[in-house]
Formats: C-alpha cells, structure tokens, sequence
C-alpha cells in the first residue's frame, strides 16, 4: 500500500481553525510528508496530541489517533509504541504542553528511547489560551501575566534532551518547508527516541520570535561541517547562546530502542480466546 | 486442643521476617494445613516493629484472630505489641544472648523458650540462619514434621545451591533438638497433616495471575505500597506471554501508558492505591470519554494524603465512584475473597473491553498481603472465558463507516456500545480525544450530538445492568430478621464471626457485595429485615451510605478506622453489641 500513499492521505476534511499564518499549518504538512515518504499509511500511523493549539493537529490529520490531556502525550505514545511496535507512532504538541506541564514525561521519553518521533511546535507563548508566558518565552518577553517578563531564563529543550541521554535531537522551523519535511523524516527513520523542536511562530501572540526573526537568524548545521555524532561538538552548539541551530544537532545510531534492549516485537492485541494454555504452570509456582 | 493453631515472627524490619513467616506458611500448607496470614508492618525499611502471623487449621480459615500461641520474639517490643493476644501458655521463643533481648520480661503465665538462636546458626553454617533455628523450634512445639519445613526450605533456597538448603535444614534441626533436649513441656499442641495440596498466595499475586489469564499484556504502573506485588508478580512472567511491564516515572504517565496501549488493542492494565488513584484521575474522564478499556487497579490502604500507608482501609469508594471533573460512568469491581481477586481481574478485563469503559477493580491492604491456602481447582484456568466484545476487523469494519467510508468509534447504538477498530484495521484510521465528540470521534461542542454522547455512555451501564450478573454473595440463614451487609475483605471474618454468633444462638444473614457498581439493588432485602449492620473498614460508611441512598431506609454502621483489619472475635462482638446499641458502633 505504501507506494499509493500521498502526504495528502494523511489530511482529513476538517479544515484547521489555526489563525491565518501560524507556523502550526507548516509543521503539519512537513508531518504529513515525512509519514509519506517513509512508506507510512494512516491506518498504521498513530498520532499523540497533547492540549495547546498543537493539540488539534490530531484533528486535522488522518491517522489512528489520540487528543489527549495536556502534557501527556508521550506516556501515551509510549503505550502505543511497546503495545504495537509495527506502528508508527508520532507525539506532538507545544512548549507549553512539553517543556512545562509535560516537562518530566519527556525527560523519561528520552531516556527510555522509544522508537518514536516527538515533535514540538514551539513558538514560545502560550497561545490558545491568548498569549501567556511559555517555558521558552524570553526572558524579557512581556505577557499578560508576565507584564514585566518573566524574568527567568528560558528552558533549553536541547539541553535538556541531551542531558537525559537522548539519541537523537534535531531542531527545524515550520516556515522551511523542505527541510523541516527532511528533518522529521529523519527522525522518523532514526531507530529510537526522535525529538523535533520547531520553530513554528505565532502570529497572534509573539512579536518577537517570529517569521522574520527565524528566518535572519538561523543556521542550518546542513551548511556547516558539524559532525552529528560528535557528542561534545553537538553540546556546544546546543548551549551556544549567541546563535540557533536547525537540522540534526545529534544522532546516536548505537544505542538500542526501548524496544531492543527489551526484545518487544509482538502485536499484543492479539490474545487468545481463554487463559493461556500453560497457565496452570501459573498457579503450581503456589505450591 | 484448640482447633486452629496462630503462631507469629516478630521483630524489627530488616530482621527477615517477612520471607521467614512465609517459608514457615509454605511449610504448612505444603503439609496439607490451611494457612491465613497477616502482618503487622511499617513503612520502613529498618527498624520499627513487624510480624508475619500464621493462623492454620486443617479446616479452611479465613480470618484472623486475637489469639497468638507461639510467637518467635526478635525483639522485647515484640512481645509488647502482642500480650492482648497472647495467653495463659502461650509459647514464646526468644535468643536470650541477643543483646536487646538480655531484658526482655516474659509474662509469668508463659512459657518462654531461650534458645541460642544466632549461635545455634552459626554452628550451622551462617548467624543469618537464626530465624530458620526458630522454625525448627516451632517445629518441636507444634509437633509438626520438620520434613515439610524442609520441602518449603528447599523451595526458598533451592535456587541458591544444595549446600545453603543443607545449612538450613541443619539449623532447622539444631532448633528443634535444642528444645527437645532442654525443654521438658508436654506442649499441647499437634499439627496434623493431611494429604491435600494446597496453592498458598495474596491477593496482589491473585489479581496478577488474573490478569495474565485474562490476556493482559500491558502493565505500567509506578511503585506504592499496598499494590507494588501486582507490579512485581506480573515482572518477568507477562513476558512468557508475550507482554511486557513498564515503570513509569509517575502515576500520571503510568495511566497514559496503559491508556495507549489500549487504544492499540492490548488488554492493559495499572495498579495503585489512593494516592495514585489521585493522580490517575487527572486522565480517567480521557479514558472514560474516549471509551477506552482499562482496568485500573487499587489497592486501598489508609489515607488521607500519606496517611498509614501500610495500615488497612476501604475509605475509596467515593473516590473511584466519583472522582473527576464532569460526570463520566465507570465500573467498580470489588472481590471479597483472596480467589475472587483472581476471578473479578478476569471479569474487569471482559467488561472492560465488553463496554469500552474504565474498570476499578479495588483490593485493600488487607488483602493484598495476606496469604490464604487454596485447592489449585479454585484457579481452574478453563473456565477462564474471554469477551473481546465489538471488535471490528477488516472485513466488518464496513458496517461502520460513513458515506465518505470513515470509521465512527462512538457510533450511536442502541446498547450505546460502538465498534472498536485497532490501529492496523484497515480503513479504520479515526481520532478519538477528551473533548466531546461526535461519532467520528471529533470535537463538538453541538448541544444535540453532546446530548446523545453523554445518554450513550450512560446507555452502556443500563445495559450491563441487564445483561451481566451483579449478584452478591449470600451467606448464613436467609430468614434471619438480622441483616450483616459487607463489601471487599470483611467476608472471611464475618463469616467467622457469624459461627461464633451462631454458637450462642444469634443467626444472621449476610450479604457480601463485590459489584460497587453497578451493584445489586438490595431495597428488598434492608426494607424486610429488622436490623440492618453494615461493615467497613472505614469512618464515615461510604457504602453504608450508598446502601440507604438505594434502599430509602436507615441503617446500622459497624465501622473500623485503626488501621487494621476485622479480627473474627473482636466483628462478633460489635455485631452483638450493634444488636443492643441505638447507632453507630465503632470496633
């Protein structure tokens, strides 16, 4: 089936109620194509979603799916995942929803290594709930209930995944249409935990990080010669402060999946029709 | 000779205790003896005062008593905490050259056994075989062959190698021949062995096996006290089967966990107690709403907040009949008896997918960690049966598609049950989310189709009220005009209680309900008898209070909020001072 499947199968009729320009739009369809173009159809693609405007991306793509409760996705996808490893299993949502409510599941999610893509929409706001400070807002970024900033600084969703041991980290922006497709493909293909951070801006609520701002200010590390298994190479563009990285800052091809290092490979929706048929071995261990 | 025999360990935790009490347990049972245990422990890992208490009996026992005959006393708080117990000739064995026991007192009316029992372990092979010396001693006052301590021996320690069996049987000995050779009592005490086979295990491991049964291949779940055992029984045997448990960083990740691998079609599980049902209910309406099968286990133990973690209560059932915002239904399992954890895990995970609805299926402390004996029939694997319910499949799934041929997973049906496709049915792709939905499983906030998915939801519960058996367990004279009602663990010790009341000419009807619900309407039953008595290890009678909001009647509450559970002796005496008493009686 895969060779007939178009990125377009991946969208259903609900028109997305996004405003008009957010980065969101663009984040999807790289979504979509990069399920595509790894011979994905919808009925053995799961998508995750948390709460936030990223949450309806559930909605507006066609797949099994699940819109779930915020900050949660990624136990859910996990769940997912181990159950059926023959799906493909894709988390998204927002900073909001993994940087701060959901901020200790993704330390666990990267650790654990799940073969699965996480995708954030990150465009430092909170903004279905009309433009409140985020864990990434700026540190002098003003909003109605951070009228004189946050005055905090802002968390490193790179750093923190690098620290709890991640395998692979890339960073795209919604706006860079074929590399951001080219990125999340890559982190679909990558045989563990695929974390995405995207810069998808808000066009409503945020007047700093926006379109203009990503697009003067980005590197592609594509244009560099960094070297993404380079470990220490990788942490310093990470913690670099004076610039922002796009593509793939870090990839770690030897560590096992989740899934690996526990021999999972069944489909464990299919039981039989009564107990085991050794299950009385269960009840003599009581003797 | 008193018909049973109860005999405890007791000491500080890190003592070993717990694996001694349960190899002498084993040894009982192995020797065709029933065995019912329970412990007496802190939320420690050193220190502090445990026991593990054996009652057994040829005959089946399934409480416990105020009554102790032999204890092994580790230390002076031991034999403290249980002088209520202990009696006129109570045997108590101690190692008088352990330092903290130099002092110990022994009631005058005892006998006190002072038995070398870290230096007798050590000529055997090792001083942390002391315990194992004060089961050979045991052995000695009970009369009991040493040979079935040897089989149980062998069943601890085979995997360790034949020579620390060896030691142990050795130690068991030198325990034994101590007090043969220094101790001239004629003890009155002779535990007979039968040739029955019992299987001796908790309610934990119960609702493990259970689950296994019944196809769960999915646990995520995040340690607490009483539930960890489920947790620990279902490590490395789900894997046998093909399944798989995770620990999760927290409560709230271990029901998403389950919760996905349900909607990928995995009979799926988490166990907790109070605390994590807290947190769990954060996602519960999202599993609710969604229609998503999930057993959701919890092991009761006393709250609020921290409260006694390792202390006995049944103080959630207002929390699991009600917890959450918003109004979503779910079902309420709880088993009576250490089997029926077994047999209602098997009916929480048919109902569970039958109706597509979240299922509590409640233990308590009290029966999580006690052991009972049971005949292996009582776990007979089958008549374990399986009910998938509306599953669809490639070629049905037809059946419940739109006109654009789109799956509707909350289809509106006349049973208010939808079809369920998993991830994989072809065509089957749809979404599902915690905002109200339509049959397409997308989000709504229409007033018609809101009306129509909320009355479906409930419509599954009316369905199952007529399709599926909610029945109680009846116990006792049907006539009697004294009505005793109970739910989850007091079964075993009313039913005791109820042969000491019926010695003294008090018959009794009991009731013992597992369904909190949907449960069994028993207006008829409260509004014909006199008195109505209802037991719960709880303050305010949380299901005393359903009761009267079913039957429109008023009824007497016998509750128990120390911590511990119902002692048979101490429930008989309640029930008789309820019969006399105006009100409330607190045990």
């Amino acid at each position: 089936m895969s060779s007939e499947v178009r990125f377009t199968d991946f969208k259903s009729d609900k028109q997305p109620t996004w405003c008009p320009g957010c980065g969101d739009f663009g984040t999807m369809n790289g979504m979509m194509k990069a399920l595509a173009n790894t011979g994905n159809d919808p009925d053995n693609t799961f998508i995750v979603a948390g709460i936030g405007c990223s949450g309806k991306i559930g909605t507006y793509m066609h797949s099994y799916a699940l819109h779930g409760v915020h900050g949660r996705a990624l136990p859910v996808g996990t769940g997912v995942k181990l159950a059926n490893p023959d799906l493909e299993v894709m988390v998204a949502g927002g900073d909001g929803d993994g940087y701060s409510i959901g901020v200790g599941h993704f330390i666990h999610a990267v650790r654990r290594n799940v073969d699965m893509t996480y995708v954030v929409m990150d465009n430092r706001i909170y903004g279905l709930t009309k433009g409140q400070a985020s864990p990434t807002s700026r540190e002098d970024f003003e909003t109605s209930t951070t009228p004189a900033g946050p005055k905090q600084p802002p968390v490193n969703p790179l750093a923190l995944a690098l620290s709890a041991g991640a395998t692979f980290i890339a960073q795209s922006f919604s706006s860079d249409a074929l590399r951001h497709a080219e990125i999340v493909q890559e982190a679909i293909e990558h045989d563990g935990f695929g974390f995405v951070n995207v810069f998808s801006p808000c066009v409503t609520f945020n007047d700093v990080d926006t379109y203009d701002y990503f697009r003067d200010s980005l590197v592609d590390v594509a244009d560099t010669d960094h070297d993404r298994t380079d470990y220490d190479a990788a942490k310093e563009l990470i913690l670099d402060t004076d610039r922002e990285y796009q593509g793939v800052l870090y990839q770690n091809e030897a560590a096992p999946s989740y899934e690996q290092a526990h021999g999972l490979t069944e489909n464990m929706a299919d039981i039989p029709d009564g107990a085991p048929g050794d299950a009385m071995d269960l009840v003599r261990e009581f003797y | 000779m008193p018909a049973d025999f109860n005999w405890a360990i007791g000491g500080e935790a890190g003592d070993g205790i717990d694996s001694t009490g349960k190899i002498f347990a084993q040894a009982l049972s192995r020797a065709g003896r029933h065995v019912f245990t329970s412990k007496d422990f802190a939320s420690r890992i050193r220190g502090g005062y445990t026991a593990y208490k054996i009652r057994t009996s040829v005959e089946p026992v399934q409480s416990v008593v105020d009554r102790l005959d032999v204890l092994i006393a580790l230390t002076p708080r031991t034999i403290e905490e249980n002088l209520s117990e202990l009696h006129d000739g109570s045997v108590i064995v101690y190692d008088g050259e352990r330092t903290t026991m130099k002092n110990a007192t022994i009631p005058e009316e005892m006998v006190g056994l002072d038995i070398p029992l870290k230096r007798l372990a050590e000529e055997a092979g090792g001083a942390i075989m002391r315990n194992v010396v004060a089961l050979g001693a045991a052995c000695a006052v009970a009369d009991f062959p040493i040979e079935n301590l040897d089989s149980a021996l062998e069943k601890r320690f085979g995997s360790k190698g034949s020579k620390l069996v060896a030691n142990n049987k050795d130690a068991a000995r030198a325990g034994r021949e101590y007090v043969t050779e220094n101790y001239e009592y004629d003890f009155e005490y002779d535990l007979e062995t039968t040739d029955e086979d019992y299987v001796l295990l908790n309610g934990d491991e119960a609702i493990g096996m259970g689950a296994i049964a019944a196809g769960c291949r999915f646990y995520a779940g995040y340690p607490i006290t009483p539930a960890t055992n489920v947790m620990e029984y279902l490590t490395g045997r789900i894997e046998r089967y093909g399944g798989h448990v995770i620990q999760a960083e927290d409560e709230l990740s271990a029901i998403n966990m389950a919760l996905g691998a349900a909607r990928a079609g995995a009979r799926s599980m988490t166990a907790t107690s109070g605390p994590g049902i807290d947190l769990m209910t954060e996602t519960f309406g999202l599993v609710g709403t969604t229609e998503t099968p999930l057993v959701i286990c919890n092991v009761m133990r006393s709250g609020p907040s921290t409260g006694m973690p390792t202390k006995q209560e049944q103080g959630d059932i207002n929390q699991m009949l009600y917890g959450g915002h918003g109004e979503i239904p779910r079902f309420v399992l709880a088993p009576t008896t250490i089997d029926e954890c077994f047999w209602k895990t098997v009916e929480a995970f048919n109902l569970a997918e039958k109706y597509q609805i979240p299922v509590y299926l409640t233990g308590d402390l009290a029966l999580a960690v006690t052991e009972q004996t049971f005949p292996p029939e009582a776990f007979d694997m089958d008549d374990v049966e399986i009910d998938r319910g509306k599953l669809v499949d490639d070629e049905t799934i037809g059946e419940w598609q739109n006109e654009k041929g789109q799956f509707k997973p909350h289809a509106l049906t006349d049973d208010g049950i939808s079809p369920r496709a998993v991830p994989g049915t072809e065509a089957g792709a749809h979404m599902t989310t915690g905002l109200e939905h339509d049959e397409l499983g997308r989000r709504t906030e229409d007033g018609e189709m809101r009306i129509k998915q909320v009355d479906k939801r409930n419509k599954k519960v009316e369905t199952a009220q007529a399709e599926e058996d909610w029945s109680p367990r009846e116990f006792g004279n049907p006539d009697s005009d004294i009505l005793v009602v109970s739910w989850g663990s007091n079964e075993g010790a009313i039913l005791e209680a109820m042969e000491m009341l019926e010695s003294d000419g008090t018959e009794i009807r009991f009731i013992s309900v597992p369904y909190i619900f949907p449960r069994p309407d028993l207006s008829e039953e409260i509004n014909n008898a006199e008195e109505v008595l209802v037991v719960e290890c709880n303050n305010t009678g949380q299901f005393a209070d359903l009761l009267e909001h079913d039957a429109l009647a008023r009824v007497k509450r016998i509750n128990k909020y120390n911590g511990v559970r119902y002692k048979a002796d101490e429930l008989a005496a309640a029930i008789t001072d309820a019969l006399t008493a105006d009100s409330e009686v607190t045990a």
